[in-house]
């Protein structure tokens, strides 16, 4: 039974990605939708990130998310590698976790 | 030859990608393992659906004791997001890429892969560059899942617990960098992040889902960013 909620749970994952960019091929889209579009992203990125982070480790305290949320954001102002700024996030939730609770 | 060349240059472009992946997949094959969820399920999730977001709240849902129709609903309102993407991303692909190839092309689109693909540059994307990305980041996904499964067990809690931040540091990694360059940018991830939290905190929104909730928030925060930039977004 598990097996038909991972491929129910796949096509519903999959037909959101796959219809747009099948059906849109060829449709030049009016300018104002395509600058609609490129604020996608970032949007999109600013919701899924907040306030989801918050409960990211653990539901009983948000200090550890909070400081490794600083951390990756500190390192990413810099300029940081995507590398660095996940392994920063885990050390600073990581260090709070075992230093202060 | 150009085919071979774009291909290891989506490679090469997906590498950040594919090992901010890893400590996010070990996660989630952690997360898995301790909910006692059976290790091949867990292994065909990576397989099968291939979106972090949706896998996580997938086995959360399932601990929580939801119906599978809730979960499979919850999964396609999160998912929606993709619509989005992918939409804009059918305008950032060479248009001689054929629909066969658009629908493959389409499994591998993930928040990051997106990402990096729109972001990239203003030059069309080919079809190999893209599948070079998304195999880079599809392998990493699954042999993270994998080390999570089974050879993590042993790591301690708190590190477990510690680790449910990377796939929010991954997001924070692909923003941050763009606030820097455009104002635009984080104005409008600020709406974004401004209605979402309403919505989430909000008593009369209590009925509203995450899922929903990211939808919202994303699309109001374009739409407002559409009204208020008519030269859309700028760079510096």
């Amino acid at each position: 039974m598990l097996i038909l909620l991972i491929v129910a749970m796949a096509a519903v994952t999959y037909v959101p990605r796959m219809l747009p960019l099948v059906l849109l091929q060829n449709i030049a889209l009016p300018n104002y939708i395509n600058r609609f579009m490129g604020f996608i992203p970032y949007a999109a990125l600013g919701a899924l990130i907040f306030p989801g982070v918050l409960h990211s480790t653990g539901t009983n305290h948000l200090e550890p998310a909070i400081v490794g949320c600083i951390m990756s954001i500190i390192l990413a102002f810099l300029r940081c590698n995507l590398i660095l700024v996940v392994g920063g996030g885990i050390a600073g939730a990581f260090i709070v976790n075992i230093v202060f609770l | 030859m150009e085919k071979k060349s774009e291909f290891l240059e989506g490679l090469k472009v997906g590498v950040p990608v594919a090992v901010g992946y890893i400590p996010i997949a070990v996660a989630f094959g952690l997360l898995a393992r301790s909910f006692a969820i059976p290790n091949q399920i867990t292994i065909l999730m990576s397989l099968m659906i291939f979106a972090g977001a949706s896998q996580f709240i997938g086995i959360n849902l399932l601990v929580l004791g939801a119906s599978y129709s809730e979960i499979v609903i919850t999964t396609f309102i999160l998912n929606l997001r993709h619509f989005l993407m992918t939409a804009t991303l059918s305008q950032k692909i060479e248009v001689k890429v054929s629909k066969s190839w658009r629908a493959l092309l389409a499994f591998g689109v993930t928040d990051e892969t997106f990402t990096i693909g729109v972001l990239r540059s203003d030059k069309k994307l080919s079809k190999y560059f893209i599948l070079g990305l998304n195999t880079i980041a599809y392998f990493s996904w699954n042999v993270g899942t994998w080390i999570g499964l089974f050879l993590a067990p042993s790591l301690p809690d708190v590190l477990k617990a510690s680790m449910g931040i990377a796939l929010y540091a991954m997001f924070i990694g692909l923003l941050v960098p763009n606030i820097r360059k455009s104002k635009t940018v984080l104005v409008i991830s600020c709406i974004a992040i401004a209605i979402n939290s309403l919505l989430s905190w909000l008593p009369i929104f209590a009925g509203v889902s995450n899922g929903w909730g990211i939808i919202v928030a994303t699309v109001m925060s374009a739409a407002i960013g559409t009204c208020i930039y008519p030269e859309g977004v700028e760079r510096e």
